[in-house]
């Protein structure tokens, strides 16, 4: 059992580089399914493994990518927000009403994500102010806000943005076959990481979610951290409500009603601990690409999307059993 | 002396009349039916309230579920789909097979239900899943397979017997058969819980559950049970889902499990375990379906419907926690 300190690193302590432990991890599970689900995806279709079809692919998991980012904050300080495709049309919701009601489409981006961020906040404030369960509050919100959506818009519509609005959604960058949307992702993903594996801020973020009481006791600013990620999550929303919004140029208040479900699925297969206080940018990324990649090739085989999202349910499950499992089998 | 005397006696009767939470309800929704009355002429008479009660008495048996989850501090989010997945497997059978008889109809919608619940039970109790993680997997697993054994399409009214159809609609007694299964269900699980030792042992665990281990209690059956058990009364809801709308939807109450989360809440069951009553979730479920009935009189547009729930229970939430926060003020302390 672990009753030898010798073998847990401490505080500030590197675990000293083996070889064993380095190919251990979760990440080098992640890239061989990624490179399986690549080598049955191009055996269903010749036309997969081709640049632009890789790059065309990725419009189809972008914006799930931007929230999943934030959420992996969120799960790693031990907390859940359920909140988030709601907040997503809500932001885009008012968004489009923005517009159409002649305001000026950058200004009303400005507004869509100035919604989301209040959202995330109100959020945010609850939980640390009034000590309810995140659970709870972002399950009220979760109907309030796609509520307000529906009170705004009720079953209507906005259509017709300018293009210019739709490039980033739905563009390339110059010729080239890269879409915005990705360069948007990396920027925000190489950004999280950073955050989460080399800054002060990240550190804390692990410290409370492997105890939260100790964290406080030690001068962790807990409140602090945990209102400014909820208040992240809901900007993050926010812009995959307004991405999202470019990419189909349409919006409605029932756009993003499975997101929330995806969204954790990835993050905890890429390696997340639900407990808090474990996981990594890198592995969520691969999560990341292995589901979205994975939703690719069913549809390929013309999978209905309720089929799918049975896949992806006990996918789910699995990927929170697998490493159970192993740690048991490694454990005797 | 004296004063303290007083001042603890007044003390008392601040804490039962807080303190107790059906009755603390009970008076809010004669508030509630003063205030809507004053607003609507239609809303004050027998037969609307006879309405209420038929809208809410499914909401009600799947709250109960609810809240025996909800003691032992988790949560179950796929009751909707467990509700929406018994119904259609009993549709399509009672479809295909005219002759069945309704209490067999029904008996089956609770086995579908007791074999999803177990389902969610086990990956909650053995598999140790956290109740939230597991239960949205299973929300969208049973939701897909609802669409996966209908192809997407409707069992409607003609394709169902009448003898099925009038499970919702007839009367025992006098009373209709709606009621009479929730009153049942209610005195079931009302001494299931108060005076059998499973039913003790659900709160035991759902206060502490290192304790409950360490007295004894098999902590992995009752977590299993409470799952168990919620799954068979969205069975039981499920068909008379069905046969109350007589259709069966691949997304039949879709968003019900939000409902069934606000009228435990709203009943007293705590978030963190351990307590709630099958009379305060009755109560939680009544005054829901009594906002809902006054929003339709009042003609609110059904858009407002997915906000105001949510607003509900937010307020619900907040207000709980802050007046149960003020009580351990006020009390002497004792636990935590």
């Amino acid at each position: 059992m672990n009753n030898n300190p010798n073998n847990i690193p401490g505080i500030g302590e590197r675990r000293p580089f083996s070889l064993r432990f380095f190919f251990m991890r979760w990440e080098w599970i992640l890239v061989v399914l990624v490179i399986i689900v690549i080598i049955i995806n191009s055996n269903i279709s010749p036309y997969f493994f081709k640049v632009t079809n890789l790059f065309d692919m990725t419009f189809n998991f972008m914006e799930l990518g931007i929230v999943v980012l934030i959420m992996t904050f969120v799960i790693i300080i031990g907390q859940i927000d359920l909140s988030v495709g709601s907040n997503m049309a809500l932001s885009s919701v008012v968004m489009g009403i923005s517009y159409q009601t002649g305001l000026n489409i950058w200004i009303a981006m400005l507004l869509g994500l100035a919604t989301g961020t209040l959202g995330g906040f109100f959020n945010g404030i609850i939980i640390t102010r009034v000590k309810i369960h995140s659970i709870m509050v972002t399950l009220a919100t979760y109907s309030l806000f796609r509520g307000i959506a529906y009170v705004l818009l009720e079953d209507r519509v906005v259509t017709g943005f300018p293009p210019k609005f739709l490039y980033i959604g739905q563009g390339y960058i110059g010729n080239s076959p890269v879409p915005v949307e990705l360069v948007i992702f990396v920027v925000l993903a190489i950004l999280f990481g950073l955050i989460l594996h080399k800054s002060t801020f990240g550190r804390y973020m692990y410290a409370i979610g492997n105890n939260e009481l100790a964290s406080r006791y030690s001068g962790v600013p807990v409140d602090r951290i945990t209102v400014t990620i909820y208040t992240g999550s809901g900007f993050m929303s926010a812009l995959a409500g307004v991405l999202f919004t470019s990419r189909i140029s349409v919006t409605r208040p029932n756009i993003a009603e499975s997101f929330l479900f995806e969204v954790i699925t990835i993050v905890l297969l890429g390696g997340v601990s639900i407990y808090g206080g474990e996981g990594s940018i890198i592995g969520v990324v691969l999560s990341l690409f292995l589901i979205g990649m994975t939703r690719r090739g069913l549809t390929l085989v013309n999978t209905p999307s309720e089929t799918m999202s049975v896949v992806i349910g006990c996918i789910l499950i699995i990927a929170i059993l697998i490493p159970k499992v192993l740690r048991r089998i490694i454990r005797e | 002396m004296e004063n303290t005397v007083i001042k603890d006696q007044r003390k008392s009767i601040f804490k039962i009349i807080l303190g107790r939470r059906e009755i603390a309800l009970v008076v809010f929704i004669a508030i509630l039916i003063v205030v809507i009355s004053l607003r609507s002429p239609y809303f004050f008479n027998l037969n609307n309230f006879r309405d209420i009660l038929l809208d809410s008495s499914i909401l009600m048996i799947i709250a109960i579920g609810q809240m025996m989850v909800m003691i032992t501090r988790g949560i179950d989010l796929s009751v909707a789909s467990t509700l929406a997945f018994s119904g259609m497997a009993v549709g399509l059978i009672v479809s295909h097979n005219w002759g069945i008889h309704p209490i067999l109809a029904i008996l089956m919608g609770m086995g579908v239900g007791l074999v999803l619940g177990s389902f969610t039970g086990f990956l909650v109790s053995k598999a140790k899943i956290p109740p939230i993680i597991a239960t949205i997997a299973t929300m969208t697993i049973y939701r897909g397979a609802t669409y996966m054994i209908s192809g997407g399409a409707w069992v409607d009214a003609s394709e169902m017997p009448d003898s099925f159809k009038h499970i919702s609609r007839g009367t025992i007694l006098g009373i209709p058969n709606l009621i009479f299964t929730v009153i049942v269900v209610s005195l079931i699980f009302y001494y299931f819980l108060g005076h059998i030792r499973t039913g003790r042992e659900i709160y035991a665990f759902g206060s502490n559950p290192d304790a409950a281990r360490f007295v004894g209690i098999g902590v992995e059956k009752i977590n299993f049970i409470v799952y168990m058990l919620s799954g068979v009364l969205c069975g039981l809801a499920g068909v008379l889902w069905v046969s109350r709308y007589a259709s069966a939807q691949s997304n039949s109450a879709s968003g019900f499990e939000l409902l069934t989360v606000a009228a435990c809440v709203i009943g007293g069951v705590s978030m963190f375990g351990g307590s709630g009553s099958v009379p305060g979730v009755l109560l939680g479920s009544l005054m829901l379906g009594i906002v809902t009935n006054a929003l339709n009189l009042i003609r609110v547009s059904p858009f407002w419907k997915l906000a105001i729930q949510g607003l509900i229970i937010l307020i619900a939430v907040v207000a709980d926690t802050i007046i149960s926060r003020r009580f351990a003020k006020v009390l002497p302390k004792g636990g935590s």
